[in-house]
């Protein structure tokens, strides 16, 4: 785990005590709303439907127990016992007091926590894949770089006040668990023809109104230069991009409308210029510095099969099956990466009670696992874990609500906070995700189903990725009723693909018959080996819409 | 905002010091909806929303606005699924906000907000969408 040097912690504190001052002048009037709502939206304070919401960084989502039992205890103090897990690995805060919140920052100041760059326009909190530094399959951990975007974009003096947002994901593995394509920035860990780990950067990709997929920028970028790189592509970006139109400032509107190719010869035209005036290097020592922060634990020799692990898994079907969908391989023999479902069938997907965060906490002390991940599928994910251990942890899930074997599968459904309390959501998503999830709530036809992933927002701003979703849900008001558009075959994976929108959309009682008409029809369709979106790829939408509508025509008729 | 130019409407905020929702209750702020003053004349409507400009001045609300409602047995029921919510709480959280604090009464069973019954039915859950 990153730990706070001088410099990060007096940074944190300052930033506390500025937010209370702001916070104090606001009610003593000195502020009016207009000039304190940039200053709360730095610090990750939203005005929501019900109450303020305090969206609170998790830094390319790891957590230690003393962070997460500190998420625990604000949220049972300061808020209502829960907090919710975001897709961008936050977790939000759904009522906090305004008069709290400089309370709760000094609290979470003590955990080497805040609210810093999870609003406004800024560079915001860097995600990374949620397996980092445990999978197989990478080149190496991404967050240490992470890490060391997040030290040199937090107060950058030239991308403070940014045309809009600016969101940017580390990945390292061709696998792609963070959703890479779809942020304004994503940076892969790579290595070249030489052997030479280096960063492959593409640029302009979000979801939103105006879905784009990311383009390429610079096939490798020298690990020294990234900095520098990043630098070019933000500075084009805040010269170039439309700050007259709030629907077209992102960067993904910029490099689409000028194309790949002259985006690509701006920012070379940059970065050659930033080279030739001298500039920030990234020294390898330092790079070495931070990484040693996410050094992974010191794995014990274990031999493979794990006779305690095969034992439960015999023994014990409900385990067997939470193994088969839950567990991840990871890189050293007798371990595994193990998530932990934030979607029980009937559950608000993403959140997570205090006390849940607490026994969780408790558990990883107990099992000496020094981190936890928050997964932009709003799930959480223990990296490190002995398979011999995997019994006992599965049991204390179980007794805390946290087994639902559904990783991966149709019921883990990410969703926004939608209309229930979303001062910008047109519709509710969450009662929708809840009936999908209980319609398809039979482990074994989820099986028969396999790798399906839904994901539902509440307004065209896309925080559920509904433009990533193999089956999408937008949320829309038309004319006052909340209805629900279908899109199909996107994906937030290396395939990285923007749903297809059907048509018309579902009444709230409608959408659940149609997505199981749709799934049915895939199943009806599909050869073998075929997962969901492959069957869509094949066969495009006609056959879907066929079966989607059907309610629709018999009311026609 | 679908509202109709002959809708009765609410005036409402957010209270500054902890987000609240509350409703202009004709001498005051009220946190529950059935306190709150509806405004038949679309003219004194925005007079009150004019009047609500010394409220945000003194710092006790903020996000003034007006919204239409649809009266039913002279209960005020939002025409909009937001207004709703505000002034319950979340639809998948029955035990949290307004609806949880005896500050939330559901409107009345035909007048419902977005699935109007046109036929008297036994009484339905404000919220229920039969999703």
């Amino acid at each position: 785990m990153y730990r706070y040097d001088e410099f990060d912690a007096r940074f944190v504190a300052e930033r506390v005590e500025q937010f209370a001052g702001q916070v104090a002048r606001r009610l003593a009037g000195e502020l009016s709303e207009d000039e304190f709502k940039p200053l709360r939206l730095m610090n990750g304070l939203y005005l929501q439907l019900h109450a303020y919401m305090l969206r609170i960084a998790v830094p390319y989502g790891t957590l230690a127990p003393r962070q997460l039992r500190k998420l625990a205890d604000v949220a049972r103090r300061f808020d209502k016992g829960y907090g919710h897990f975001t897709t961008r690995t936050n977790m939000q805060l759904n009522w906090p007091r305004l008069a709290d919140v400089p309370a709760i920052l000094r609290e979470l100041a003590t955990v080497e926590m805040h609210a810093i760059q999870t609003s406004g326009n800024c560079i915001r909190n860097v995600t990374a894949d949620h397996f980092a530094g445990a999978t197989p399959e990478e080149i190496e951990d991404p967050r240490p770089l992470c890490e060391i975007i997040r030290q040199w974009s937090s107060l950058h003096p030239e991308f403070t006040f940014l045309a809009r947002k600016f969101k940017i994901a580390v990945g390292a593995t061709v696998h792609d668990r963070a959703a890479l394509l779809y942020h304004d920035m994503a940076v892969e860990i790579v290595k070249n023809a030489e052997g030479r780990t280096g960063y492959r950067v593409s640029a302009g990709g979000g979801m939103g109104r105006t879905p784009y997929i990311a383009q390429l920028m610079c096939e490798f970028v020298e690990r020294e230069d990234i900095l520098a790189y990043l630098e070019a592509v933000l500075r084009v970006y805040n010269q170039d991009s439309r700050r007259d139109n709030i629907h077209k400032q992102r960067i993904k509107i910029l490099v689409n409308a000028i194309g790949a190719e002259e985006m690509r010869r701006r920012v070379a035209r940059e970065f050659e210029e930033i080279k030739a005036q001298g500039y920030l290097r990234l020294p390898q020592e330092e790079l070495d510095r931070i990484a040693a922060y996410f050094a992974p634990p010191k794995f014990e020799p274990i031999a493979e099969p794990v006779a305690e692990y095969e034992a439960a898994r015999t023994k014990d079907k409900r385990f067997a099956d939470w193994c088969a969908h839950n567990l991840a391989a990871h890189r050293a023999p007798g371990y595994a990466i193990a998530t932990i479902s934030l979607k029980p069938i009937g559950g608000v997907p993403g959140d997570c009670t205090s006390e849940q965060m607490e026994a969780i906490a408790d558990l990883m002390d107990a099992f000496g696992l020094a981190e936890i991940r928050v997964s932009h599928e709003q799930n959480l994910v223990l990296p490190h874990v002995k398979k011999r251990d995997l019994p006992a942890i599965f049991a204390r899930l179980s007794e805390l609500g946290l087994a639902t074997p559904n990783a991966g599968l149709v019921t883990d459904i990410i969703c926004c906070p939608g209309l229930d309390y979303c001062d910008l959501a047109n519709a509710r998503s969450i009662p929708i995700a809840q009936k999908i999830a209980g319609r398809f709530a039979d482990l074994k036809r989820q099986e028969e189903i396999g790798e399906l992933k839904i994901k539902m927002s509440g307004c065209i701003n896309a925080c559920g990725h509904h433009h990533a979703g193999h089956i999408g849900i937008l949320g829309v008001d038309k004319k006052g009723v909340e209805h629900y558009q279908l899109q199909l075959g996107g994906s937030g994976a290396e395939d990285a693909a923007i749903g297809e929108i059907m048509g018309p959309g579902f009444t709230a009682k409608e959408i659940t018959d149609a997505v199981e008409r749709v799934v049915d029809e895939y199943l009806r369709l599909r050869q073998p080996g075929e997962r969901f979106l492959d069957t869509y790829r094949r066969v495009g939408m006609e056959p879907f819409k066929n079966v989607a509508y059907l309610e629709q025509l018999h009311a026609a008729y | 905002m679908s509202k109709r130019a002959t809708d009765p409407q609410i005036l409402t905020a957010n209270r500054l010091i902890d987000g609240r929702v509350v409703y202009w209750q004709g001498a005051g702020w009220a946190e529950s909806l059935a306190e709150a003053e509806i405004f038949d004349d679309p003219e004194a409507a925005d007079a009150a929303l004019k009047g609500a400009a010394r409220s945000v001045a003194e710092r006790v609300v903020v996000g003034t606005y007006l919204f239409a409602v649809r009266l039913d047995e002279g209960v005020a029921v939002p025409v909009k699924a937001r207004e709703l919510i505000r002034a319950a709480g979340p639809s998948v959280r029955r035990d949290l906000g307004k609806q949880a604090e005896g500050l939330f009464s559901p409107p009345p069973v035909h007048a419902q907000v977005r699935h109007a019954r046109t036929t008297p039915g036994p009484a339905r859950d404000p919220f229920d969408v039969s999703i």
